[in-house]
């Protein structure tokens, strides 16, 4: 088994790929076109009425969550450096069972689009929503950010198209899905792609292992004889312990904060789909994560590290030069298509879960105290849909050529330490206050964007200073305790009687959803039908 | 005074689901830590291969992804049989 050195065709126009490509995008259209009719509410377009069965949600969480960035980027780790993918991968899915257990069927039974309403639910509403809405919006415009520069930077590898014109794409035709088709097309996307990047990976996967007998052990020890026994160890990732069980916390608890991952769980009809849905992602996602092990370690082997370093520095290409050295130029097209359409779908429902914080949680709640009609909400949900995906688009060109992967970390950061502690709070603490619940997702805000500017990643690495302030890459070992500790000691500082009032009712209606009506089961496949378990976003108290 | 056992028994009833919530929570978090330390303080034992090709690492990080599915499938069907036929039966 030699190494398959160069004669790749990446970086070259790759016909395969564009048609794989244009294929997908006129049916994910073809579903926009049809979803767009049954957008007619602001339900249908934030929460796709809840008409999503928790089969299909399953599908469109891990849709949401397997970005090209975990595709490509643990690939190319595993490819790279063995093991320490391994890390990454396990972190990345430990969040799922915390979102099962915690946070999935309170916020199911309590919210309608964001999980604002949770946490607004019986605190002062302006003020709460103000600031969730600063933690959701810089998690989205941070994601956004590093998934608009890694299409660019891929879409020029894999499809030979330049920067700019790869990042317009994505934000044009993401764009169209949004706004004509609101959640139900997002929705539809998602699994179409979850489908593809799933059934894509496996048959490389099974590629890779037929030539091993199918047996992992033969294809790990093929690369202990190339690279030694340090590809089955650990090795530079976790230089310092507690970089690692930094990182880990953040990626464990920022999976539950992730605001276009919660806003998921308005889709379904009930609770029950709500966690069972949850339940099939985690199940997905796992099998995807150890699908994804095999293909870096097959192409460490079967590629070598040297040809896919020589490609791109990060190793991001490994996956897809994998499939070229096992099924030819058709195959890699085909892995070149399904990494674009997974940019694609991600940055729909990032953007989705933005618009829904700037016209639901600003726009309804905030500036007019929940009296704007349904088709002025309609309307300003698309405008504020149109702007981000403008926005996306300006950020990913003016971000051209900057190393924007600490991005993704700070995202998970924002998001662990913002909205997590805030949300958790809210479901279980009587004593939680208005004032503790902006405290504590202001402080998570901030403190994870201040300590990443004064961290390694931009001290060192962006401005080549020679040392930082602040120790850690990841800040999540700090500011998560800090915004727990926070909200506690602020809420305690000035209690709140009202609130603490209304949680009886916050309770009762978290566990029991509506609680009013006996269980009313909603006849299957009546897409845009409101089950009688929506609740309606209460009052200005 | 019936309403006043009905909401007793609610009340118990929640309380029981973030208690089996709690735990289980607790131990995907004991399990992922357990494999975040090990590999950040004991790197030779994460290395070690017992059969040529698979190491203690490899195994554990895959044992942590499966892991993570079968608590998430184990609360499923509590949820799904003993939780929600309770639960139905209260709302009566």
């Amino acid at each position: 088994m030699n190494p398959t050195t160069p004669g790749t065709r990446i970086g070259q126009p790759n016909t395969t790929a564009i048609v794989f490509f244009l294929l997908f995008v006129s049916i994910t259209l073809a579903i926009t076109y049809w979803a767009a009719r049954k957008t007619k509410t602001t339900s249908e377009f934030f929460a796709a009425g809840g008409g999503i069965s928790a089969g299909q949600n399953g599908f469109a969480l891990a849709g949401d969550f397997m970005s090209a960035a975990s595709f490509l980027g643990i690939a190319g780790l595993v490819a790279t450096s063995g093991f320490d993918g391994l890390i990454y991968s396990v972190g990345w899915l430990v969040g799922w069972p915390v979102v099962t257990f915690l946070i999935a069927e309170p916020l199911r039974n309590l919210g309608k689009y964001t999980f604002a309403d949770v946490v607004a639910y019986r605190l002062k509403q302006t003020p709460v929503r103000l600031s969730a809405a600063v933690g959701t919006l810089t998690v989205v415009v941070f994601y956004l950010i590093a998934q608009m520069v890694g299409a660019g930077n891929l879409i020029r590898l894999l499809f030979g198209l330049s920067y700019e014109t790869a990042v317009v794409i994505v934000g044009a035709v993401m764009i169209l899905y949004v706004l004509f088709g609101g959640m139900i097309a997002t929705t539809w996307v998602q699994i179409v792609k979850a489908v593809l990047l799933l059934g894509g990976a496996t048959a490389l996967a099974v590629a890779v292992l037929w030539q091993f007998g199918f047996s992992p052990s033969a294809l790990f020890s093929e690369a202990v004889n190339r690279y030694g026994p340090e590809a089955l160890a650990p090795g530079k990732l976790v230089s310092n312990p507690l970089e690692t069980v930094s990182l880990g916390l953040a990626l464990m608890f920022g999976t539950a904060g992730l605001p276009h991952i919660l806003m998921r769980f308005y889709t379904v009809p009930n609770a029950k789909a709500a966690r069972t849905s949850v339940f099939y992602a985690t199940g997905l996602i796992g099998f995807f994560y150890l699908v994804t092990f095999i293909l870096g370690f097959g192409a460490s082997v079967l590629v070598g590290r040297q040809a896919i370093v020589g490609v791109d520095k990060g190793g991001n290409m490994a996956a897809p030069m994998l499939a070229e050295a096992l099924g030819g130029t058709g195959f890699l097209g085909f892995i070149s298509a399904v990494s674009f359409a997974t940019i694609l779908a991600v940055v729909a429902g990032l953007t989705l879960s933005g618009a829904a914080a700037l016209s639901h949680d600003l726009w309804s709640s905030v500036v007019r105290k929940g009296h704007a009609p349904e088709a002025e909400q309609l309307k300003v949900a698309r405008l504020a849909s149109l702007a981000l995906g403008i926005l996306a688009i300006i950020l990913g060109v003016i971000f051209k050529n900057q190393n924007v992967a600490f991005m993704v970390g700070l995202a998970f950061a924002i998001a662990a330490s913002a909205n997590f502690p805030a949300l958790l709070l809210s479901m279980l603490w009587k004593g939680f206050t208005t004032r503790g619940a902006v405290a504590s997702m202001l402080t998570g805000s901030i403190s994870a964007v201040v300590l990443i500017v004064l961290s390694p990643t931009v001290q060192v690495e962006l401005l080549g200073n020679a040392s930082a302030l602040f120790p850690l890459k990841n800040p999540g070992l700090v500011t998560i305790p800090l915004s727990f500790v926070v909200g506690w000691v602020v809420s305690l500082l000035a209690p709140e009687a009202e609130a603490a009032a209304r949680f009886a009712e916050v309770e009762h209606r978290m566990h029991v959803g509506a609680g009013v009506a006996p269980p009313v089961t909603v006849p299957a496949g009546v897409a845009g039908a409101v089950p009688p378990g929506v609740p309606e976003a209460p009052q200005e108290v | 005074m019936h309403g006043n056992s009905k909401d007793e028994a609610l009340k118990a009833l929640a309380a029981k689901r973030w208690r089996v919530a709690g735990a289980l929570t607790v131990a995907m978090l004991v399990a992922y830590l357990g494999f975040i330390l090990l590999v950040a303080f004991n790197r030779p034992l994460m290395g070690h291969q017992f059969v040529p090709g698979l190491s203690v690492g490899i195994v554990l990080g895959a044992l942590t992804i499966l892991f993570a599915w079968v608590l998430t499938g184990v609360y499923m069907s509590w949820a799904n049989r003993k939780y929600d036929s309770a639960l139905d039966a209260l709302r009566r």
